[in-house]
């Protein structure tokens, strides 16, 4: 669904990407970790199609049109309502909002105000319907639970097993180790632009995974 | 990307910044005082008895428009910057194109709005007819609009990261919008002067040419300034 | 190079001061032209090149390109402030004035203003890959802008002395006015190529300084 094959990039002196590749089938979520620096968001990016690696590719099944992206960046008009941003942005994918989008994330009540009104929450919440807003198949995920409050965060989790579910794929990057590893089919850990690990999580928990990772950056 | 696409997504573009504006109206209100303020300084700094009107007002009404169209001209990035909405729009599948074609119609828009405020105002405060000349006036302020807005929307979208961005915009702008400038205002001088036609007739042309080259050219380089 | 260059530039003026007949209605003055035409001609040509150069770039984006175009700028610029400065110096004696709108010297004026802006954006923008990518914007739109401001000269009324070398019909200047003009702009463009080569050694330099952390020499 998903496939790189030896990305490489770098930003003048520093090599941001060195020869990544790897795969993501339907229903595997992976999870890459990642101190900051490693190239992560560089990662997604080019994964995105927002850079154009200097070597290498990569292609997703169904192009930009089925990646949805979540950031720490909500990407919404504070000018305008939830309802008209959310109609703005799917009428650049050519869809129209999906009718029980606004109620799965609770914001019926909240859909004419504009956004610049909403508690931090909300916005939160907001940004996550605005980034599915498309129905897409393949979520690439930065960081997505900075700052996230417990109900946005639950809405997030929740979200993202259906799309899962649902036969998509998904690419979250995160330093966070233990929030990362619940979500995760596989797990890869990224230092200077590399995967020194590539694995799947076959059962192991959250510590595990976080001493393992403790071991192979440091 | 086939037109349909093309035009249609920015429209949308256009649209929603247009809806924007539309909710905060302090931009085009700010853009009208601005004018009247202009307006003031160059009739205070005019000797009534040296110059008429009438040989005043083209230069009067470029500059007016000019300054304005400047100052517009940041809001349109500055918008998509505020809100960290610009990878969102890199992200879509839209072309780069109607990004661009997007914010170029939202500021004519914008530019145009004011421009219909100021030739009132111009033709209030300096008692002026302007009724009459109103058609090819209108069309030399249209060619000329198109002209600097084009460039200068290109350009600001490379300038509004920079750090002295509301600065550097008309510091780079500035040689490319002199030609324009110059011809609007010859021509609009000869209309007002009520030299038949057919006189402006070169001015106008270098303006549309001008303007099928850089609005096709902005078009073109667009997608570099966005693009990494 | 560069020394060679100058040397040749002090031989033309010797001839240009010397030997060539005193122009009949300018009288001394006149010798300007020697020096303010070149300086014109390359003025022009160095923003085109500068455009051509960075038209590559953004097809090829090897920085060697920009770096070039950089160079180009630079020494058009020294050109632009030389036909500034050699105008109205050359316009007092005969106009009476130091500065005039006339077309030419606005020619002078636009293509300065073209370089500062140019100067300017490179200045402003700290990300390397970004900086060179509007700088070949703006170069290609600067480009593109110079036969138009060109071309103006022959629609607009002017003081200035007509083209008389780049017009249509043939060149009317007698033929040892017309050689010392020729050595004076075989030697602008040696001085043109030494000085593009020094300025492009100096920014090759810069740029592995600014790559190890060192001054941001933009």
């Amino acid at each position: 669904m998903l496939r790189a094959e030896g990305l490489t990039h770098s930003f003048g002196a520093v090599r941001a990407l060195d020869d990544v590749s790897f795969s993501v089938q339907p229903g595997q979520t992976l999870a890459v970790f990642g101190p900051n620096g490693a190239g992560k968001t560089t990662l997604l990016k080019v994964l995105a199609g927002l850079i154009q690696p200097q070597r290498g590719n990569a292609r997703v099944e169904g192009g930009r049109r089925a990646i949805g992206w979540i950031g720490h960046q909500p990407q919404l008009y504070a000018q305008l309502t939830v309802r008209e941003n959310l109609r703005f942005w799917a009428s650049l994918y050519d869809v129209s909002p999906p009718g029980d989008l606004l109620t799965r994330l609770g914001l019926d009540e909240h859909a004419d105000r504009p956004v610049r009104a909403l508690s931090r929450g909300l916005v939160q919440r907001v940004a996550i319907a605005r980034a599915l807003v498309h129905d897409p198949t393949v979520l690439l995920l930065d960081e997505p639970f900075t700052g996230l409050d417990r109900v946005a965060a639950e809405a997030l989790r929740r979200l993202l097993g259906d799309v899962m579910k649902q036969g998509g794929a998904s690419v979250l990057v995160t330093h966070n180790v233990e929030e990362g590893t619940e979500l995760a089919t596989d797990v890869a850990f990224m230092r200077a632009g590399r995967f020194v690990h590539f694995a799947p999580r076959a059962g192991r928990g959250p510590e595990q995974v976080a001493e393992e990772y403790r071991r192979a950056i440091a | 990307m086939r037109s349909p696409d093309l035009l249609r997504h920015a429209w949308a573009v256009a649209a929603k910044d247009l809806l924007v504006e539309f909710r905060s109206r302090t931009g085009i209100l700010s853009a009208a005082v601005f004018v009247v303020l202009v307006l003031m300084v160059f009739n205070f700094g005019r000797d009534p008895t040296a110059v008429s009107n009438v040989v005043l007002v083209p230069s009067i009404l470029w500059v007016t428009f000019t300054f304005a169209a400047i100052l517009a001209l940041n809001r349109a990035f500055q918008l998509e910057l505020e809100n960290q909405a610009l990878d969102g729009l890199l992200l879509a599948p839209i072309g780069r194109g109607s990004i661009y074609l997007g914010k170029l119609v939202a500021n004519l828009l914008f530019v145009a709005t004011v421009e219909v405020i100021g030739v009132p105002l111009v033709a209030l405060f300096f008692n002026v007819e302007v009724w009459s000349h109103i058609g090819p006036l209108g069309g030399i302020i249209a060619l000329a609009t198109i002209g600097f807005v084009a460039i200068g929307t290109l350009f600001s979208a490379m300038t509004v990261r920079t750090r002295f961005a509301e600065l550097l915009l008309p510091a780079v702008l500035l040689p490319f919008m002199i030609l324009p400038l110059a011809w609007a205002t010859l021509a609009t001088t000869s209309v007002f002067a009520g030299r038949p036609l057919s006189e402006m007739a070169g001015w106008l042309k270098m303006l549309a040419g001008y303007d099928i080259v850089f609005v096709v050219l902005s078009l073109l380089l667009f997608p570099a300034t966005v693009n990494e | 190079m560069t020394a060679i260059a100058l040397l040749l530039l002090a031989g033309v003026y010797v001839r240009a001061l010397v030997y060539t007949p005193v122009e009949r209605l300018q009288g001394l003055a006149q010798k300007i032209y020697y020096l303010h035409v070149p300086a014109a001609v390359w003025a022009e040509t160095a923003m085109i090149i500068v455009g051509i150069a960075s038209t590559f770039y953004l097809f090829l984006k090897d920085p060697r390109l920009d770096r070039f175009a950089y160079a180009s700028a630079e020494v058009g610029t020294v050109f632009a402030v030389l036909m500034l400065t050699t105008g109205p110096l050359w316009g007092k004696p005969i106009w009476g004035t130091w500065w005039t709108w006339d077309a030419r010297l606005t020619l002078a004026l636009f293509l300065f203003l073209l370089y500062v802006g140019y100067l300017l954006l490179r200045s402003a923008v700290a990300d390397a890959g970004s900086r060179a990518r509007f700088a070949a914007v703006l170069g290609i739109c600067g480009m593109v802008l110079v036969p138009f401001v060109h071309f103006s000269v022959y629609l607009f009324r002017t003081l200035h002395p007509m083209p008389i070398l780049l017009k249509p019909s043939p060149p009317s200047l007698p033929v040892s006015m017309l050689t010392t003009l020729l050595m004076s702009l075989g030697v602008f463009t040696l001085l043109y190529v030494g000085f593009v080569t020094q300025r492009y050694a100096l920014g090759s330099v810069s740029e592995q300084l600014e790559g190890m952390g060192g001054t941001d020499n933009a």
